[in-house]
């Protein structure tokens, strides 16, 4: 048997100074970390179990801004009344992700981290090769099975998706994730894979995410969160979408437009090129048609994937017209 | 906390045969209170981990275990290097090699997840983690990792598959209207929940297995032969099994290890297959594809069926999925031609899933009929109808029940077929195309002879006992509702003993042939022993009915009573009682008169030798359903979402109509992930099976499934059982993919042919 450590820690700085070992792991819900632990992926030394500490499992929606502690359960955020008003994309992302279940565990802090479905990524006993979990290793899932991989943000050392839903509605509305000595934009937060796909986020040792802040906005509060799969419920998505609309007030006019894509990339992404296509502008069909299409820019099929390169337009579409009063 | 009364039931009646008694072992298990196989509190057990070949084919060259022995907790490693000593064990049908060793560990790797090597150690924890440790060495063989792999054959042909009458071909090309086109079906898995494993003891030359078995008798012989020791040396323990679905069948080659494990140690060892593992430990349903022509005249009369069918099998076994299994029956046809065969890739051999060969054949022929509806632009309904068949014509024997027609016409009428435009993509809902489709499905009536003994006992209880099982589809609460109504007790008196092999025998729990063997039994047994005690209290010296000069005496609500209401009465207990005796004991077989040898016994409560096809008698016997299907596919994104569902049902007789209804239905959810989800995905470069899980492997769940309205059709069928059913377990899956892909069709007027039906087909 594997040994490893077990601590619990009862304050913040515990956790921090505990997760400044190499081989150390923070524990919160576990939904994340002991299936990976299963799957031989994530072997940590030393469990630091942060799921005690007091005051971390916070909701507060205020005038400017939301703040939900990294210990809050998912289920807890996608009912709290405020969070379903003033940020619906918010609450749909994380009630369509998946299940009762889990979302009674898993926690706000550990669903940001919570790694990629690759499945070679998640079978080292059999693909060797994975610059994710051995950095020049190679990647297996290049000429492999890639219906579920990304055609965003990719690159020639890995291709896996990034499979949340949660921080693709947080980098829509400029959420930050605060790690205590300092605070970075969601957006920011997840890295893209480059030629270093072991690092995920810019997360440091001994950091430790205490929560997020989501400013608000009339963006936010009109806001919806499509998740597009072939099961009903219970799979990641094949493409997903949070959009949030402003429009002036003559109610034609975009005035502010907020896309992210799940499901297609490796990391939550943040679709600029569609929002500028369409701010200033009156959402016709042919309007949101074009500029849906430049979700995709750049984007680059491997295989089984090349779908999403089409399935992910006709969400934002579908995303925008519902949105706008067009459906 | 009682959440469900025990034996709860609405009336006298539901305690009948046809009654509908909720579930007897219900509450034992949504309160957790079943124990199963890895359950069993067994003392000084260890923990036994597999480890399965990464490669698709070679030989293993060398273990290196040294790591491993030395690790916390590790008690034995075995690898291909061990001679367990193990025999091969006889097939289905109880044909067995002489002199053939077993290897459950193998040195030849034949396929990416073939198990190679067993860690067993103090804990599961300590095992897993030195399985890890393990390291083998492969000289590697080229692989084909599926049927689509170019360095695939075209596969063999099984001359015993091949089906003619007529002259199809001729008839074929003289019809003035033809469709062809080619089906497939991927590989699927029967992910039941319970994954497989086992635990293993022996006391001496005894051993114990503790194993989820759809057949404990059959199983236990496996392990007999594989350890060369007496059948009754062997026990089979399987009171409960979270779903077996056709992979519980037999035992397999981890409970060879385990047990041998248990043996070399001398205590007793637990195997747990992980999920992962389940994907390789057995075969699922094989991939398949199949070509079907069909010719017609132009008023929609079917002239001709050719159907050539080929599904996966491993290289080491011929294994047919049998897709030509419900072409020849469904429709009235007079030039036939089917022909199968078998292409070998590294994969483990396939096995039965829950409808096997009538499934995939379903998917084919039922597609097939509504590409012809179409091309005549007439309605599916009606070309069906139009094409009845009258009689079996591949036997040209006469159907023993055949209410198709009526599952079709009260199905349709449920459903509202009428309303329903014939033109694709004519109907929708804003953004979702609407549409309907039907598909037909069938199972053979398979019958096999069956045991049970009662008991009656001094305390008022009835016992029932046998070795058949019951893994969800009902076979306590039946076999109590059975053995009441025969002995004239109170359902509430009846406990129900099963799931032993030293239990008396039984048919196997698969082909559907279950249920109407063992309640024939049953049946039988039960008026035995009310004979029995009838006889006794109008005989024995100490019995007050000995004077009252009656024939026979009544039993009915546990009483026995003379049947003008005159003289005495007294409960089943009080007439022991005045007997002298403790309890009276009945055993009875449905095995012929002149097959009750031990050795006949023997064969048929352990192989198919005694099996009845549904041909073998005078008529041709099937069950037979129509499912009708609404779906909604998203038009930009390609989803499908079954959105109601209606299906008619020809069984016979039900035992229990509650029961069934769930036997149904159960079918049915895994015919929709068969229709929407379930696809094993295999990686070309190496011939693994990549999506070896719950979380990658979908079926479907709660809300992917719609209302379902099931209506029973049947009419009791006394040829083929004892008291009238048909078997219920499997028909429910067979024809709902084809009726899917055909809504499909109706909604999108795309024609999908391959399943699953994904939503990039669709986009």
């Amino acid at each position: 048997m594997r040994d490893f450590s077990y601590t619990r820690a009862t304050t913040i700085e515990d956790a921090r100074q505990a997760a400044l070992q190499a081989g150390s792991a923070i524990l919160a819900g576990g939904t994340t970390l002991l299936d990976l632990a299963k799957c031989g992926v994530n072997e940590p030394d030393e469990l630091i179990d942060i799921s005690h500490i007091r005051g971390l499992d916070g909701i507060s929606v205020g005038e400017s801004e939301a703040s939900i502690g990294a210990l809050a359960k998912m289920s807890a955020v996608a009912d709290h009344p405020l969070i379903l008003k003033v940020y619906p994309a918010v609450a749909q992302s994380l009630s369509l992700a998946a299940s009762q279940q889990l979302r009674n565990m898993a926690t706000i802090g550990g669903n940001l981290l919570q790694r990629t479905r690759c499945p070679y990524f998640r079978d080292p006993a059999t693909f060797s090769a994975c610059n994710k979990r051995e950095p020049g290793s190679g990647c297996s899932a290049l000429g492999g099975v890639t219906r579920n991989h990304a055609v965003l943000g990719t690159s020639e050392s890995c291709i896996a998706t990034y499979p949340g839903d949660l921080a693709v509605a947080l980098v829509a509305f400029d959420a930050v994730v605060d790690l205590g000595s300092r605070s970075v934009p969601v957006e920011e937060f997840f890295l893209e894979p480059g030629d270093r796909p072991e690092r995920e986020t810019v997360i440091a040792p001994g950091e430790v995410i205490i929560g997020i802040s989501i400013p608000a906005s009339a963006a936010a509060r009109n806001s919806t969160y499509l998740k597009v799969r072939d099961r009903q419920s219970y799979e990641f998505a094949a493409a997903s979408v949070a959009v949030g609309l402003e429009l002036e007030a003559d109610g034609r006019i975009v005035k502010d437009v907020r896309i992210a894509l799940g499901g297609v990339a490796t990391k939550p992404w943040r679709a600029r090129a569609v929002e500028q296509a369409l701010v200033g502008k009156a959402l016709t069909e042919e309007v949101i048609l074009s500029a849906a299409r430049l979700s995709m820019e750049g984007a680059v099929a491997h295989g089984g994937n090349h779908y999403k390169i089409e399935l992910a337009p006709r969400v934002v579409a579908r995303a925008l017209r519902t949105l706008g009063g067009l459906a | 906390m009682t959440i469900i009364e025990p034996r709860k039931h609405g009336s006298a009646a539901d305690g009948r045969v046809g009654g509908r008694l909720s579930r007897f072992e219900g509450e034992l298990k949504i309160t957790g209170n079943a124990t199963y196989a890895l359950e069993y509190p067994v003392e000084n057990v260890a923990h036994a981990v597999l480890v399965q070949s990464t490669i698709a084919a070679g030989r293993v060259v060398s273990v290196d275990a040294s790591k491993a022995l030395a690790a916390p907790g590790v008690l034995l490693v075995l690898t291909p290097e061990d001679d367990l000593g193990l025999m091969t064990a006889a097939d289905w049908f109880g044909n067995r090699p002489e002199n053939q060793p077993f290897h459950p560990l193998p040195k030849v790797v034949r396929y990416n997840g073939e198990s190679i090597v067993a860690v067993i150690a103090e804990s599961r924890e300590q095992a897993g983690e030195a399985a890890k440790l393990i390291r083998i060495t492969y000289e590697e063989a080229p692989a084909v990792a599926d049927m689509d792999d170019p360095k695939a054959s075209e596969g063999k042909l099984l001359d015993a598959m091949t089906v003619e009458w007529g002259d199809a071909e001729k008839a074929l090309a003289a019809s003035p209207v033809r469709i062809e086109a080619e089906y497939r079906t991927p590989r699927e898995y029967h992910v039941a929940m319970e994954p497989h494993g086992l635990t293993a003891g022996w006391d001496g030359e005894q051993l114990t297995v503790w194993e989820p078995s759809q057949w404990t008798h059959g199983m236990a012989r496996n392990y007999a032969e594989w350890f060369g020791i007496p059948l009754d040396n062997v026990r089979i323990v399987s009171p409960f099994i979270g779903g077996g679905f056709g992979s519980k069948g037999v035992a397999l080659p981890y409970g060879a290890v385990a047990v041998a494990a248990a043996k070399k140690l001398g205590r007793p060892v637990r195997l747990a297959v992980t999920r992962p593992q389940n994907f390789t430990s057995y075969g699922g349903r094989a991939a398949t594809r199949q070509t079907i022509s069909l010719g017609a005249s132009k008023d929609g009369v079917l002239l001709a069926i050719v159907h050539r069918g080929a599904s996966e099998t491993s290289v080491y076994m011929d294994y047919p999925e049998q897709t030509g299994a419900a072409t020849p029956i469904l429709y009235k046809v007079e030039n036939f031609s089917s022909q199968s065969r078998v292409v070998p890739v590294n994969a483990v051999t396939p096995g039965a899933l829950r409808g096997p060969g009538k499934n995939p054949s379903a998917y084919g022929i039922e597609s097939a009929i509504e590409e012809l509806a179409y091309k005549l632009a007439m309605d599916p309904l009606e070309l069906r109808l139009k094409n009845y068949a009258d009689h079996d014509y591949q036997s040209g024997k006469p159907w023993s029940t055949r209410r198709l027609r009526e599952a079709l016409t009260e199905g349709a009428e449920a459903f509202g077929w009428a309303r329903r435009s014939h033109e694709p993509r004519s109907m929708r809902d804003g953004k979702s195309l609407i549409g309907w489709g039907i598909g037909c499905g069938t199972f053979p009536v398979i019958r096999a002879p069956s045991s049970a003994m009662i008991r009656v006992l001094k305390n008022g209880r009835v016992e029932v006992v046998s070795g058949a099982i019951d893994m969800g589809q009902g076979t306590y609460t039946i076999l109590a509702q059975t053995a009441a109504e025969a002995l004239g007790v109170s359902i509430e008196q009846v406990d129900v003993v099963l799931g032993d092999s030293r239990l008396p025998g039984s048919a196997i729990a698969g082909g559907s042939m279950l249920a109407g063997s063992i309640t024939g039994a049953v049946h039988k047994t039960a008026n035995a022993a009310r004979e029995e005690i009838i006889g006794l209290a109008l005989n024995d010296p100490n019995s007050p009915f000995r004077d009252t000069g009656a024939n026979t005496l009544v039993v009915s609500e546990g009483r026995i009573s003379v049947a003008s209401g005159d003289g005495p009465s007294m409960t089943l207990p009080e007439l022991l009682s005045v007997l002298g005796r403790d309890e009276l004991e009945v055993t009875r077989n449905t095995l012929p008169d002149d097959a009750q040898s031990a050795s006949d016994r023997m064969n048929a409560w352990t192989s198919m030798g005694r099996v009845q096809g549904p041909t073998m008698g005078d008529t041709s016997m099937h069950s037979w359903c129509a499912h009708f299907v609404e779906v909604r596919v998203d038009e930009d994104f390609g989803t499908v979402r079954v959105s109601r569902m209606v299906s008619a049902f020809d069984c016979g007789r039900l035992y229990n109509p509650k029961m069934v209804e769930s036997q149904w239905r159960g079918g049915i959810i895994m015919g929709i992930g068969q229709a929407l989800l379930e696809e094993g995905l295999v990686d070309p470069r190496n011939a693994r099976t990549i999506n070896n899980n719950v979380g990658d492997y979908l079926v479907p769940t709660n809300s992917d499934i719609p209302d379902i309205q099931v209506i029973s059709v049947g009419v009791p069928d006394y040829e083929a059982s004892a008291l009238g059913g048909k078997g219920v377990g499997e028909v429910g899956i067979v024809g709902v993919a084809p009726a899917i892909a055909n809504a499909v069709f109706h909604a999108t007027g795309k024609r999908v042919r391959d399943l699953p039906i994904t939503l990039e087909k669709l986009m």
